[in-house]
């Protein structure tokens, strides 16, 4: 049997959670097949083909799928199911929404968010927040399966098999009509994918406060991030948040700023290499998990690692 | 209009959970349980919903043990105006509770099922949309904005790239995220009159539906423990360690 991957797009390029799901699924079985939805996007249905591990990519090519709306794409997905062991997509919200629809249609149980696969039946899943890691066996013939992308290394974008077979199929539901989207824009690295995060919680106190921690990006080649408290203070915009409902994020260094360090934000970051954390409160839990406390106001603080990592360039250039 | 809104009784997300030493799973007992947190922002969303004189009834299903009943006091005391109580002592998988739901829904016929996106116990983010595939209702998962017309309603979900707007017709399954309004708390009064409030109460066993397990939690276990690091003086300090000692930057 095969196993087939559900690919994750934007009709140009590949969102790299697509290629550690493609890498996990590689784990379980050599023959992988990658279904790609979308709409005038007959490139990057060959560039998926050209990544590593796939065996070929099927190809839906249709109006109606230019953005992902999940019933448009559970019945294609469904039409193939059949062929397939494994059905996987990235842990994703564009996975999330999909998945549990093609499970249930096929009377399967579906296991989310997998970190670890231990055979082809059983996986590992964190659960409360990532504060337990069950250990799950599906006894479904076919197992319905999203990946948390950080937890498995991306395949890379050669050495595939470069076979596209085109699909016709045919939409037909009308209860959903796609309105439009707001994306932030922003020239930094992928929050979810980038080498060095820096967050900012409730401690910033204002949008305006969040350009100081820009700066410090900036200077770091980082991505920003923030807890759900400074989202919901409206500071930034929900892309922005790490955490149990948010973002999962394992950079090589993370930094805190002004986060206490609540349940539900430790379970998005707990698990990058090295954690900073700058807090004025030295009681915040924060600082039990962090390789490197400051006890600071971020507002002194922030400033000096700003003229520091200066520093350090000059020396380096 | 008839809303229905789905709750559920876990471990208040203030606690520190702990894994039993026998690996079976997380330690319930003596634990504070509280409503799931988006749960409470779907009743919110319900009241907001029929103070606006769009919806006349709102029924709260909740599916779990005896103690269920409590979570259901809660939203009925928040505002709600009847419970549904689906006993059972087993922990279900999403695809046994989304059938029940869907049951549940086919005989009340409500026009907008809100639920909470996530349990924050099990972390699974699928009853939403197997309730809405089963039904063959749209789904409008991950919403923070809900504008019902009159045949349809208007949704904004935060995706992972920031916000997303679709519309729906009516019938629609809404799964909710905690930005979608600030949850209010039962005041005395509504405590004592939600005491007094209609809860049915049936067992899971007699709804003639397949909820069986189809998956084996073989083993519990606390995730790798993070070694506590070291507090620095200075931020200079900071960046010299970040630089030399892990060489991060």
């Amino acid at each position: 049997m095969s196993i087939l991957v559900l690919a994750e797009h934007n009709n140009n390029d590949i969102k790299p959670a697509t290629l550690n799901t493609i890498s996990a699924a590689s784990q379980i079985e050599q023959e992988i097949d990658v279904l790609v939805t979308g709409f005038q996007c007959e490139e990057l249905a060959k560039k998926i083909a050209k990544c590593e591990k796939v065996s070929k990519v099927i190809f839906v090519d249709n109006e109606k799928l230019k953005n992902p709306i999940a019933e448009n794409i559970e019945p294609i997905v469904l039409s193939v199911a059949e062929k397939y062991s494994h059905i996987m997509a990235p842990a994703t919200t564009f996975g999330k929404n999909i998945f549990p629809r093609i499970a249930v249609k096929l009377d399967l149980a579906q296991i989310s968010d997998v970190i670890k696969i231990i055979s082809n039946d059983t996986f590992m899943r964190p659960i409360y927040a990532g504060n337990a890691i069950a250990t799950v066996k599906s006894n479904d013939k076919t197992k319905i399966i999203t990946i948390r992308p950080t937890s498995f290394d991306p395949v890379e974008t050669s050495g595939g098999s470069d076979v596209v077979e085109n699909l016709e199929f045919e939409t037909e539901n009308n209860s959903v009509e796609f309105i439009d989207r707001e994306e932030s824009q922003s020239e930094r690295p992928e929050l979810s994918t980038a080498r060095v995060v820096i967050s900012g919680g409730r401690g910033l106190q204002s949008a305006e406060n969040f350009k100081l921690l820009n700066e410090i990006a900036d200077k770091l080649n980082a991505a920003v991030g923030a807890s759900r408290a400074a989202v919901d203070a409206g500071y930034v915009s929900n892309d922005y948040q790490v955490g149990q409902t948010g973002k999962v994020v394992v950079p090589d260094l993370y930094i805190a700023v002004g986060i206490s360090g609540a349940i539900q934000h430790l379970a998005g970051m707990k698990e990058s290499k090295v954690i900073v954390a700058i807090n004025k409160d030295e009681e915040a839990p924060i600082f039990n998990i962090a390789d490197y406390g400051l006890n600071a106001d971020l507002f002194e603080a922030l400033p000096q690692l700003s003229s520091e990592l200066d520093k350090l360039n000059t020396i380096q250039q | 209009m008839k809303l229905l809104v789905t709750v559920k009784r876990v471990i208040d997300y203030n606690v520190q959970i702990r894994v039993k030493p026998d690996g079976s799973g997380v330690e319930k007992d003596n634990v504070k349980m509280s409503m799931n947190p988006p749960d409470e922002n779907a009743v919110e969303e319900a009241l907001r919903i029929k103070e606006s004189g769009k919806a006349d009834e709102i029924i709260v299903l909740s599916i779990g043990g005896d103690k269920a009943q409590e979570t259901i006091r809660t939203a009925l005391a928040m505002g709600a105006d009847r419970g549904i109580h689906i006993k059972t002592d087993n922990e279900l998988e999403p695809l046994a509770i989304s059938k029940i739901i869907s049951k549940i829904a086919e005989e009340e016929k409500p026009s907008i099922i809100l639920m909470g996106k996530q349990a924050i116990d099990d972390d699974s983010n699928q009853t939403g949309q197997m309730t809405s595939a089963l039904l063959n209702w749209p789904q409008a998962t991950f919403a923070s904005k809900i504008e019902i017309e009159d045949k349809s309603a208007t949704i904004t979900r935060e995706i992972d790239e920031g916000l997303e707007r679709i519309k729906v017709n009516i019938p629609f399954v809404a799964s909710c995220d905690l930005r979608l309004n600030e949850p209010r708390y039962a005041s005395l009064p509504n405590i004592m009159k939600a005491k007094k409030k209609p809860i049915d109460i049936k067992d899971a066993n007699s709804l003639g539906i397949d909820i069986s397990s189809r998956t084996e939690q073989l083993k519990v276990e606390e995730p790798p423990v993070r070694q506590k690091g070291i507090m620095v003086n200075d931020v200079s300090e900071l960046v010299q360690k970040l630089k030399h000692e892990a060489k991060v930057i």
